[in-house]
């Protein structure tokens, strides 16, 4: 197992090195680039960004330099804000939208997990239909018109909860985390049915019965861990995804996390700071793939690499 | 439970009966199809939506840029059946105008998508071997990365465009198009009637055009209509975010954002936008299903 | 006392298309100690007849319209599901067809016969365990006490068997329901596996029904059997009585179906070889690593075989699962590549043809494969699929094609009226038949048939072999014939020749290898035939 998730993370450094690469020189040669002296930049960020790059020196070496920093966790000054770091602005929003990533992705498996074994075990029954029907609804409602609608009804008309907000009123954490934790709650309700249905129907499954084994005792200890493989796979893609939607719940509900800030960054052109972020994200999003490969590994015996077929 | 052997064997007399009249599953397939009434319903409404959508220079009751500020916004009336925004534009027409634009993202990436996942996949899977590995490798640590993300910084760099938009998502969209075209090619490859074909003597073009691609476009078609979606959502997004398409041109993303901005007073401009999405959505989803359901060889074989 | 005793067992399936009668009206009795055999081919209902009494077929759509099942004075059809999970692995057991399926990948497989001894017996976990490993020595799994730990994946087809049987008897049941447990298997395994099962029901006095397609397999095992179509049970009777004295149309069909006799001399061959295969040697590379992939090893299928035909012979090339025989018929037919080694076909080199040349002299020899529903281009009717060959190599015209094709269809016995129809519309038999056809279509000179019966029901394969027989004769063919089933060699082949690990070991006139084979491995397949001995005279 050891050599396993070594072996993943000797993959992921070339990759991370790709990805750090591309977004640099993608943000280095913009029309326009970002460290073009023609654009009005307070002379202080220049002295700055001269320290930190080395702009009077030849791209290759500037890049280096960005490695360098970044091999010592440093993601360089902001752009458009010179007394603040990518890292400040990193270290003091990512334990919200971590926070919020928690509850969404609890959520989500809990509610889509539920619905989909229920609806598998009672395939072609009101109840698999209506989970199934719900969950089809969940994902045709992204999270920037759900968000809304449930602030509209819950807060505005209902007055049950607040509009905003983290940690500053009673509640306010609950829209958010449903909003962003829905889409996937219906996509691992879709998924994990597919997946249940899958294993169900087969052959050990009969070889369980023909035991006499309990219908509670085949889906707990025969049927669950093959049927929730599909799902473990799909975390990948929908971390990713959460954190794509964080932008957008964050932006709903004023959150002060990375999605919010990241886009801020965005909208003022703040180079750095987007160039920073990214290449945070994309660590991150390797680093969630790993674990999730992992499960997935330790789940399916067959994968093991110590597996020895006689 | 693994279905014991029930399945009937046709009688040979039976298939004597009817005089050289097939049925091929392509035919099969749109049976079955016009069976699923939902799906059916969807096709109908989407091809209402591009005719709509195709049309509206025309049946647009106002222009979309048309503002009359001395109404402001007003709830739906006689006169603008789903009410104005804020600067009194026709909410009816920027949403005629924005299904423009959000079904043409949808189209066009969706075609990017499928042009460079179909040539990624066809290429890995008919190779096979040493080249296949690492090109599928090559999608697999794609898939891994935050798109949406790139998607943004793109747009920080280059300003966002209609152009860069189809670009950018296509070029998201494109790997699970990829996987699902090789595992199909490969899957066909080893298939007997494939190598019957080889031994047989045909040439390679004829083995593609006759025998692999008639066998592949089902689940190719199905995918496709499954990208639909995820594409104009992924434009929605953008737009919602205010980094893709710009005022006054209107999509649905854009539409939707500027009805949260005023939802507590005005909340007909978040509802219908979100409405037209979310059945949009539905209509393509269900239909994608449906397509599934009648082109999957394992519900045409019993 | 019969052990199990069924009356009338009807059982439906309601499905969209109409009602399916999987049973129809089926009565049969087990005796205690006793082996009832029950022999039907697919969709004869004689698995759902077994099923049904223990509620492991879904329902719905399936539904036991009528009929009694008592098991030692208990009513079985009138037990709630959970009376019937109390004599579900404990007084009856089963064990199913496919070893690689049936068993749990995710669980160890102490944990699933353990499992199974918890759930119906009060035994703490460390005895439970023990016992485990005795019922894996019964069933002759060796170094049990480490084999216990492993994972399914981590035994060969076999010995997954093994596990499945001894999981099955480790709550010491009365019945035991084995539902064609040998049939994935290799030749040799099988008999293993026959002989084990034979061997604990006389050790424990065990009451078995057997269900098979495979009467050979069944004569061997069973005191009575009970052949079964269609949902019916058509002849019942001990074996001796059912092989001499066979009342049914069905059940001499049956037996006729069993290749017995060997093939008779086919007048004078000529000497001269028309295939001629020297040292070929094909392997295949196993590539490892990320965005380098290297070889790191290959998979050798052919290991450097030499072998001839002869003008209008058929040779059987005979092995076991991964010994190589397909590899080698589809390197002859160049569908993979070989390293090294030639073969020549009527004193031309194929291996030294270029790409161009070779499709024009694939005229020359055609294959027909296992899988009938493989095989066949799904989205092509019968008319185009057989089409596509005469028109490639300018064997008809526009105006004969038709003329052509129904030709062929006779030929192979096929309606002609039904040339519009696509693959999926046919049964397995008759989709052979086209796949048949379209390798006559270019009147090649060599045929290589991989496995071309062994997907078929034991009727059809009859009917299959016999056209396979009557066409190489009528048109002169030579043909090498790969098959796992040396019943099916011995009545088709005029020469063997019998491959392991990718060699040959053995290779001679049909006869003289049945009746004297050299390699010990021969011997060993040879012997894995079930013999039936009961002086079929009223078959062939």
């Amino acid at each position: 197992m050891l050599r396993f998730i070594l072996g993943r993370l000797g993959q992921a450094i070339p990759v991370m090195l790709v990805v750090v690469t591309i977004t640099f020189f993608m943000v280095r040669l913009a029309p326009g680039g970002p460290f073009d002296t023609e654009r009005a930049v307070p002379p202080e960020v220049m002295e700055a960004l001269n320290e930190r790059y080395n702009l009077d020196q030849s791209m290759g070496a500037q890049y280096l330099n960005y490695l360098g920093n970044l091999l010592q966790g440093d993601l360089g000054p902001s752009f458009k804000f010179p007394n603040r770091t990518v890292n400040e602005m990193i270290a003091s929003g990512a334990p919200t939208t971590f926070e919020l990533g928690l509850y969404a992705i609890v959520f989500a498996l809990v509610i889509g997990l539920l619905a989909g074994v229920v609806a598998s075990l009672r395939a072609n029954t009101l109840q698999d239909y209506v989970p199934m029907s719900l969950a089809m609804v969940g994902i045709c409602l992204p999270s920037f018109v759900l968000g809304p609608m449930l602030v509209l009804v819950f807060g505005i008309w209902l007055e049950w909860l607040p509009v905003s907000g983290w940690g500053s009123s009673a509640g306010d954490k609950i829209l958010p985390s449903i909003t962003l934790g829905s889409t996937y709650a219906a996509y691992i309700a879709r998924i994990s049915r597919g997946g249940m249905l899958e294993v169900l129907s087969q052959d050990y499954i009969r070889t369980a019965r023909a035991k006499g084994l309990s219908t509670f005792r085949i889906v707990t200890v025969h049927a669950l861990r093959g049927g929730i493989t599909p799902v473990v796979s799909f975390m990948g893609p929908a971390i990713a995804g959460l954190l794509a939607g964080s932008f957008v719940v964050e932006t709903i509900f004023q959150i002060p996390g990375l999605g919010r800030f990241f886009i801020q960054a965005a909208f003022n052109r703040d180079y750095t700071m987007v160039l920073g972020m990214t290449i945070f994200f994309a660590g991150l999003i390797i680093l969630l793939n790993l674990i999730a490969d992992t499960v997935l590994v330790w789940l399916n015996p067959k994968l093991r690499p110590n597996a020895r077929p006689s | 439970m693994a279905q014991p052997e029930t399945a009937p064997e046709r009688s040979p007399e039976l298939s004597g009966q009817a005089l050289e009249s097939g049925s091929s599953l392509w035919h099969d397939a749109f049976v079955r199809l016009r069976r699923n009434r939902l799906a059916m319903m969807s096709l109908v409404f989407l091809v209402a939506l591009v005719l709509v959508a195709l049309a509206t220079p025309w049946l647009a009751p106002y222009s979309y840029e048309e503002q009359d500020l001395a109404l402001g916004a007003s709830a739906p009336s006689a006169e603008h059946w789903l009410g104005t925004d804020t600067l009194g534009r026709d909410l009816l027409t920027r949403i005629m105008y924005g299904t423009r634009v959000s079904l043409m993202v949808g189209f066009i990436a969706t075609a990017v998508a499928l042009g460079i996942g179909v040539l990624w996949g066809t290429t890995a899977g008919f190779l096979g071997g040493r080249v296949d590995m690492v090109m599928m490798r090559l999608v697999d640590v794609l898939y891994a990365l935050p798109f949406a993300i790139f998607v943004v910084l793109l747009t920080v760099i280059f300003g966002s465009s209609l152009l860069l938009l189809f670009l950018a998502i296509g070029a998201v969209e494109w790997l699970t198009m990829a996987r699902i075209v090789r595992g199909q090619v490969l899957g066909l490859r080893r298939q007997e009637f494939i190598e019957a074909a080889i031994s047989l003597g045909l040439s390679r073009w004829s083995i593609i055009t006759r025998h692999l691609i008639p066998n592949a476009l089902g689940p190719i078609i199905v995918y496709t209509t499954l990208t639909i979606p995820s594409v104009i959502l992924l434009e929605s997004f953008l737009s919602f975010l205010g980094l893709g398409v710009q005022a006054p041109q209107s999509s649905w993303g854009s539409l939707i954002s500027d009805g949260v901005d005023t939802m507590e007073e005005y909340p007909w401009l978040l509802i219908f936008p979100g409405l037209t999405l979310a059945v949009a959505l539905f209509a393509l989803n269900f239909l994608g299903d449906g397509l599934r359901d009648a082109l999957d060889p394992r519900v045409s074989k019993d | 006392m019969a052990l199990l005793s069924v009356e009338h067992l009807s059982v439906h399936f309601h499905t969209r298309e109409g009602v399916v009668r999987a049973v129809d009206g089926v009565s049969f009795s087990v005796e205690p100690g006793e082996v009832l055999g029950i022999v039907g081919e697919s969709g004869s209902g004689k698995s759902v007849a077994c099923y049904s009494l223990l509620g492991l077929i879904p329902m719905p759509p399936g539904r036991i319209e009528s009929g009694r099942a008592e098991f030692d004075g208990i009513d079985l059809l009138s037990l709630s599901e959970k009376q019937l999970r109390r004599i579900r692995g404990r007084r009856i057991s089963m064990v199913f067809q496919d070893p690689m399926t049936s068993l749990n990948p995710y669980m160890r497989i102490g944990d699933q016969l353990v499992e199974s001894l918890r759930q119906h017996h009060r035994v703490d976990k460390k005895a439970a365990r023990e016992r485990a490993i005795l019922s894996l020595e019964e069933v002759g799994i060796r170094e049990a006490r480490q084999r216990i730990d492993n994972y399914p994946h981590e035994f060969s087809g076999g010995m997954r068997q093994r596990v499945m049987v001894a999981m099955a008897l480790i709550t010491e049941p009365e019945l035991l329901i084995a539902d064609e447990p040998t049939t994935a298997l290799d030749v040799t395994v099988q008999a293993q596996i026959l002989d084990l099962i034979k061997e604990i029901q006389r050790r424990r006095n065990l009451t078995v029904v057997f269900i098979s397609h495979d009467l050979g397999v069944v004569a061997g095992l069973a005191d009575h059997i009970l052949v079964m179509k269609s949902g019916q049970v058509v002849e019942a009777g001990p074996p001796k009585q059912i092989f001499r004295a066979p009342q049914h149309p069905y059940t001499r069909q049956l037996i006729e179906a069993i290749p017995t006799s060997a093939k008779s001399a086919v007048g004078t061959l000529e000497d001269t070889p028309l295939l001629d295969v020297r040292e070929l040697y094909t392997a295949f590379p196993v590539y490892r690593g990320m965005f380098f992939p290297r070889e790191v090893s290959r998979v050798e299928a052919v290991k450097s075989v030499s072998l001839s035909v002869r003008k209008g012979e058929i040779l059987g090339l005979v092995g076991e699962s991964g010994s190589g025989k397909s590899t080698l018929g589809r390197s002859i037919m160049r569908l993979v590549d070989s390293q090294s080694g030639e073969v020549w076909l009527d004193g031309k080199s194929l291996s030294a043809l270029r790409k161009g040349e070779l499709k024009r002299a694939r005229r020359d020899f055609q294959m027909i494969f296992q899988d009938p529903y493989a095989s066949l281009n799904p989205r092509m009717t019968v008319f185009d699929t057989l089409a596509e060959p005469l028109l490639l190599h300018g064997l008809a015209e526009r105006g004969n094609l038709r003329e052509e094709i129904n030709q062929l269809m006779d030929d192979v016995g096929l309606d002609r009226r039904s040339v519009r129809k696509y693959p999926h519309e046919f049964s397995g038999g008759q989709r052979q038949r086209v796949a048949i056809a379209r390798a006559l279509a270019v009147r090649p000179r060599l045929i290589v048939a991989d496995e071309p019966v062994s997907a078929l029901d034991v009727t059809i394969q009859a009917q299959i072999l016999d056209l396979l027989l009557a066409l190489t004769q009528r048109h002169g063919l030579t043909m090498l014939f790969i098959s796992h089933d040396l019943a099916v060699v011995r009545y088709l082949c005029d020469r063997v020749a019998v491959m392991r690990q990718g060699e040959l070991v053995e290779q001679g006139e049909t006869e003289a290898v049945f009746s004297h084979p050299q390699h010990p491995y021969t011997r060993d397949l040879l012997d894995a035939i079930p013999s039936v001995d009961f002086g079929t005279e009223s078959a062939q």
